[in-house]
């Protein structure tokens, strides 16, 4: 089929132009909101089953990847910039997330969007974000993808605002928005650098020179490490994690596809993308690995004390994406895809049973009001609990399959895999499990804490949601058994684990069972009875609770020791000094300096004649005289 | 003292006499005439000089001159006329207050 590929990423496009532009006018139109329905879900399904055809030809063939130009951009010089897209395995991967769990979580929008006014724009925003992600996804060269990142960067910022009457939702999209431009800096250097070294922008062919070797002329580490920078921007990172947890400002489905499941993966995309890059950059990677690890653990420490439902959920998505990075630092690229994959179902599906909580509770997110909700939202329940055992890794559910062997390659890879990494990561698992379950007692299994106001209002949400929800359990709970990194063997290879740790692979898969089910059983422990525990441990624990509910104050020392300087700066230097003084100050000077002087020399005007024409004989007399001494 | 230089000093002296009549004089129709006179100074020397080089640019420069001179004496005479109607005087100085 001709012009496959730019119809996927196109499709969502036109779904986007036509709600945008006919949102208002759509809006007391009879059949309105239908149209907006079938357009806005309509067209990334269509988008979705071309994918799955595309991957059915891909499966057809041996391995060659479809490459599609959709046209010619710019050509400067002898150089030609296309916009063209590439379709092999692991964008043909990222994409069936991207336009599968895209589309349900469309679907659900229908009911938990259903009473908003911007029902069209928020349609409209999600269809412009499947179109960049797309074109992110798909793009052949790091110019195109690097379109498709900024594009949903902006996606991400009008969805986090998309209740921008509310000053504190509109300042978190700013916060994302901004805290992203300084990753993507770091991207930008990073492609200035390869496209100067290799005078192409294309993926593939620059993975082919370093993995053939015929690019010795600059560091491998020096790009992996400015590209990694973009990495961490848009996928919440240490030290850029900070805009994520504002970002649970949006409604919930935006939170679940663009903020868990699709965008901030873009990061590890890009990562796994440019693995010829990586694997022959030792450091970078080892940036990657450290500093995936620490933003799993730390993020999972916070994650214990949130209170608020989506911050916890936000957190883990920090900790998830660090595992992540972990799996790429150490080599094994296929093994960080297939975490992608199994984390945007359980991660999709529980943001959306949080959404399904709140919109029964009519908006409450703080889970010391909730509590009992087992019986009251059965389908909401199931498919929480199925997710949360998924993400805590009990086998046999996706998350176990993953975690487990991001946990071996981190232990016994080669390129950077360590005992102290494997423990850093299994403490990690643990409090995983810990804050998983958690959240699953306080939510539903604890007795009631809810206002009687609320509780008499709770109800189970409409098909369009639960249906969802189903489906993504059902994938949570199977997804784990495609050999993804087997199938992305051709393009990622496997890390390479020495013969002589394999006998360690065994107790290694037992010890991650073993600490998924001890995080379920120190949940059950603490929570099980109730809340008092947990309240007796935060007083024992008082400095340790309080720097953890405020997130080790990282927002506060960014405002300390970054804002208030840049304003100080700004206000005192660049304003009060540069502007005022310095600008103003000299135009304002030479203004007066002329008003003064003309001032004076005014008070010669008299209107008397005689006076004027007095002057012009002296000044004729003086040119003379001066002529005469100098002719 | 040959021609040439007589006729100049005729120049000079017709001008130096219409400069100081536009300096000393009060009456705005004397002020106009004296500056008909620094006019026909500058007229004589370009005749003179156009006489002593052989050359016809400084004849022509006159006719030139006179034009202009008919010219402002055709408006001159009126803004006189309006202004005198207004104040019922010549007397320049009391036009002063029309500096801007």
């Amino acid at each position: 089929m001709a012009h496959l590929l730019t119809l996927i990423v196109v499709l969502p496009l036109i779904g986007a132009v036509l709600n945008g532009a006919l949102a208002t006018r759509l809006r007391d139109a009879p059949f309105g909101r239908t149209f907006v329905t079938v357009v806005g879900c309509g067209l990334p399904i269509l988008s979705f089953l071309l994918v799955v055809r595309g991957f059915m030809e891909l499966l057809a063939t041996d391995g060659t990847p479809l490459i599609e130009t959709a046209y010619t951009w710019a050509r400067i010089g002898g150089r030609t910039f296309d916009v063209s897209f590439y379709f092999d395995r692991l964008s043909a991967v990222m994409a069936l997330i991207v336009t599968g769990v895209g589309s349900v979580i469309h679907i659900y929008s229908i009911g938990y969007m259903h009473d908003d006014k911007s029902y069209a724009r928020f349609f409209a925003y999600l269809n412009l974000f499947l179109f960049f992600m797309l074109s992110l996804v798909l793009g052949r060269s790091l110019l195109v993808l690097f379109v498709g990142w900024e594009g949903v960067g902006l996606a991400s910022y009008l969805l986090i605002g998309f209740w921008f009457d509310d000053p504190a939702n509109a300042a978190a999209g700013k916060k994302a928005f901004i805290t992203n431009r300084i990753g993507d800096a770091g991207f930008l250097l990073g492609m200035f650098l390869l496209y100067w070294a290799f005078g192409t922008l294309d993926m593939d062919k620059i993975n082919a020179a370093f993995t053939s070797g015929a690019a010795p002329v600059i560091s491998a580490s020096l790009a992996g490490v400015l590209l990694f920078i973009g990495a961490s921007g848009k996928s919440a990172q240490i030290p850029l994690h900070v805009w994520l947890p504002d970002a649970m400002a949006g409604p919930t489905p935006v939170s679940a596809l663009i903020h868990a499941a699709t965008m901030v993966t873009a990061g590890v995309y890009l990562v796994a993308r440019m693995s010829g890059l990586y694997s022959q950059a030792p450091e970078a990677s080892a940036v990657v690995a450290v500093i995936g690890a620490a933003t799993a653990f730390f993020a999972a420490t916070i994650a214990v004390t949130q209170t608020d439902i989506k911050k916890v959920l936000a957190y883990s998505t920090v900790s998830q994406l660090g595992f992540m990075f972990v799996a790429l630092g150490v080599g094994a690229y296929g093994v960080g895809i297939f975490h992608v994959y199994t984390h945007a179902f359980f991660k999709a599906c529980l943001f959306l049973g949080a959404g399904s909580v709140i919109h029964a509770l009519g908006g409450e997110q703080d889970i010391r009001k909730m509590g009992g909700l087992a019986r009251k939202i059965p389908v909401t329940f199931w498919t929480f609990a199925i997710a949360t055992a998924a993400i805590a890794g009990i086998p046999p559910l996706a998350g176990f399959w993953s975690k487990d062997e991001i946990l071996w390659n981190a232990f016994a890879s080669s390129a950077g895999g360590s005992p102290v990494l494997w423990a850093v990561m299994a403490a990690t698992a643990l409090m995983t499990a810990f804050y998983m379950f958690r959240l699953l007692w306080l939510v539903f299994l604890t007795p009631s804490r809810m206002e009687p106001k609320v509780a008499h209002h709770v109800h189970e949400s409409p098909l369009s949601m639960t249906g969802v929800l189903m489906i993504l359990a059902a994938l949570s709970a199977v997804g784990g058994f495609v050999a993804l990194p087997h199938f992305l063997e051709p393009l990622l290879p496997m890390a390479k684990t020495p013969e002589a740790l394999h006998h360690y692979e065994t107790p290694l898969l037992i010890l991650s069972v073993a600490i998924a089910l001890a995080g379920l059983a120190g949940a059950w422990f603490v929570y099980g009875s109730g809340t008092e525990r947990s309240a007796r441990l935060a007083t024992r624990f008082a400095s340790l609770h309080r720097t953890l509910t405020n997130k080790y104050f990282v927002d506060e020392a960014y405002d300390r020791f970054i804002g208030r300087p840049l304003v100080w700066l700004s206000d005192r230097v660049f304003l009060n000094l540069g502007d005022r003084v310095l600008l103003d100050g000299s135009l304002n000077g030479l203004a007066r300096l002329a008003r003064r002087t003309a001032g004076v020399f005014s008070r010669v005007e008299t209107g008397n004649l005689h006076r004027y024409a007095f002057f012009v004989l002296v000044g004729s007399i003086a040119m003379l005289a001066w002529s005469l001494r100098h002719g | 003292m040959d021609k040439v230089q007589f006729l100049l000093l005729i120049a000079v002296a017709l001008f130096a006499l219409g400069l100081l009549g536009v300096i000393v004089r009060r009456n705005l129709l004397v002020m106009l005439m004296c500056m008909e006179l620094m006019l026909n100074g500058v007229n004589l020397s370009l005749v003179t000089f156009a006489q002593q080089t052989g050359t016809a640019a400084g004849a022509v420069l006159v006719f030139l001159i006179f034009v202009v001179a008919a010219a402002e004496i055709a408006i001159a005479i009126p803004i006189v006329l309006v202004l005198v109607r207004r104040k019922r005087t010549l007397e320049a100085d009391a036009f002063a207050d029309l500096k801007g």
